[in-house]
């Protein structure tokens, strides 16, 4: 041993390069935990694939592709922002990671940035890959209107991140995995992915976000017309209680 | 200079429950103090308030010159943490989470070289909930010191180690002290905060019973057995009574002294044998240890 080893030398290193660290780990992670993997891509991959190219379900429209895969797309967000962060959160709180990584030079700012950094990219890639396969079986994207459905799809992570968070800290993390993949089931079920959404007309897209989301994400890319009134109200109440909600009863420990 | 931790009169409660009642504490830069008492004697709670996890209901605590809550930030990058458990990714490997800590440094530790010295390079692909609880403990342990900092919080640091880790861990804590690395440990080892620490502050029940270097708090306890060896059959009866000892022969012309016993007594003790003609051929004392000293005092606290 040489002498000196341990001779102190504090000092952060530059946030850039601690978020950077923080994000890949978050991302390596996520990949590594096979039940996240399934239901942010098996699960979307064979909606569009089923739905989309056999008559397996009944779909409002003659365009059954046109139908399902903006439906996927918004399935797949709220499979990663709202079910796998939920689950993952919980545990993390659990086993004490948020509260030790929160009293690191990371900081608890940065371990919220990282989060949703991390959520950002994920989203993003599985946006990508599943428009991708849409577009190989015969999905026809309008792009005229990408920026309202960017914009409509950044509201709905951030609604599904804020209940992801707010879920993680009330409950249990066994309680939260269980909840957080039910909600998943129904919202599959019932949000207009796979069959026509329930009939309960605007106020179906206050209900139901999925069901708002999956709707202006139709609007957009299929048919290229713009985002109604009502779908940008409704995100944007989910979005605003979520994260309220969140804030105030986000627990680290 | 500042000291490293100073702690005064710091009350932590739990609803009803008072877990720290009025402790004042500080740790000198570059010694190691070890808080030494039973499970719910208050130890945790008071390294929570150090390290910023909860503020004092009570009292205030200053880390380095700073407050654990409102300079938070900067303080994080000064200090190393090991909690008692947890706080880390468990699908991660080691070696992963062992980077990760150390790319938030600046000038962080050789992680392969922390991997050796704690015996944990044969782990570093291993997933961190498949290490055994002592393989986790060192690693929780490199995690803490990875960043190269000044003042470094170790709660329970050996607990759930083998032997061999222990010793490990102890040298290694020992050359912390070297390094000129202030640390403030938390134990129930007596043995542990003997060695270790420069200063202990024994805890029960949520206060201070007693504090001292290891010497001086066995050295106030005096001396709690004298043995002397000398003719049997002494009529050592007198002996007690005269002196408020206890005197056994315990074998033939093996008598043992028991009682508080400091200098006076015990040339009181030597000249009763040299008036009683006795030919004394051995004299030993067993000084009392630590542990002698804390179940005194705790044993007194709970009654």
């Amino acid at each position: 041993m040489t002498a000196g080893t341990f001779t102190p030398a504090p000092g952060r290193a530059s946030m850039r390069s601690i978020l950077k660290s923080q994000v890949r780990m978050e991302l390596v992670l996520t990949a590594r935990r096979s039940e996240a993997v399934v239901l942010a891509m098996g699960v979307p991959l064979l909606v569009l694939l089923g739905a989309g190219l056999t008559r397996a379900t009944n779909v409002p429209s003659d365009d059954r592709l046109g139908y399902v895969v903006p439906g996927v797309l918004a399935l797949t967000v709220m499979s990663t922002a709202f079910t796998g962060q939920a689950i993952t959160t919980g545990y993390e709180r659990s086993y004490g990671v948020l509260k030790r990584l929160g009293a690191s030079p990371l900081t608890r700012p940065g371990l919220i940035f990282s989060k949703t950094a991390a959520i950002l990219c994920l989203v993003a890639l599985q946006i990508l890959v599943l428009a991708l396969v849409g577009v190989v079986v015969g999905w026809r994207p309008d792009l005229s209107q990408v920026v309202p459905a960017i914009g409509v799809t950044v509201l709905a992570t951030a609604a599904y991140c804020g209940f992801a968070l707010l879920l993680a800290s009330l409950l249990r993390p066994e309680t939260v995995t269980g909840g957080a993949t039910l909600i998943y089931v129904l919202m599959l079920a019932a949000g207009g992915i796979m069959f026509a959404a329930p009939d309960l007309g605007t106020a179906g897209y206050f209900l139901l976000p999925l069901a708002a989301h999956a709707e202006a994400l139709r609007a957009t890319l299929t048919h290229g017309t713009a985002v109604a009134g009502s779908i940008w109200l409704s995100l944007t109440l989910w979005a605003a209680v979520g994260l309220t909600l969140a804030a105030r009863n986000f627990r680290w420990e | 200079m500042l000291e490293a931790v100073e702690v005064q009169d710091v009350v932590v409660k739990y609803g009803e429950v008072t877990a720290v009642n009025g402790v004042s504490l500080s740790v000198p830069r570059g010694s190691i103090l070890a808080l030494l008492g039973n499970n719910g004697a208050g130890k945790t709670s008071l390294l929570q308030v150090c390290e910023g996890f909860r503020g004092p209901d009570a009292g205030s605590a200053r880390v380095l010159g700073l407050d654990p809550i409102a300079d938070h930030d900067s303080l994080m990058p000064r200090l190393g943490i090991m909690l008692q458990s947890g706080g880390v990714y468990p699908w991660a490997t080691a070696g992963e989470i062992l980077r990760l800590f150390a790319s938030y440094s600046a000038n962080p530790l050789d992680v392969d070289m922390l991997l050796d010295r704690l015996g944990l390079r044969k782990f570093a692909k291993t997933r961190f909930r498949r290490l055994s609880g002592g393989e986790q403990q060192r690693l929780s342990l490199a995690v803490a010191l990875v960043g190269r900092p000044e003042l470094v919080f170790l709660d329970e640091p050996t607990a759930g180690m083998d032997v061999g880790a222990r010793q490990t861990t102890w040298e290694l804590v020992d050359s912390l002290r070297a390094d000129g690395v202030s640390v403030l440990l938390t134990t129930h080892l007596l043995d542990e905060a003997e060695s270790l620490a420069d200063h202990v502050v024994i805890m029960d029940n949520g206060v201070v019973a007693a504090t001292g270097t290891p010497a001086e708090l066995t050295a106030a306890a005096g001396i709690d057995l004298l043995q002397v060896r000398a003719e049997p059959g002494l009529p050592v009866t007198d002996l007690a009574t005269r002196l408020d000892v206890r005197v056994a022969e315990e074998g033939p012309g093996e008598y043992a002294i028991a009682g508080a016993l400091d200098t006076e007594s015990l040339a009181e003790v030597l000249a009763w044998f040299a008036r009683a003609g006795a030919q004394v051929t051995a004299v030993n004392t067993r000084r009392r240890t630590l542990e002698d000293v804390y179940l005194a005092l705790t044993a007194g606290a709970t009654r």
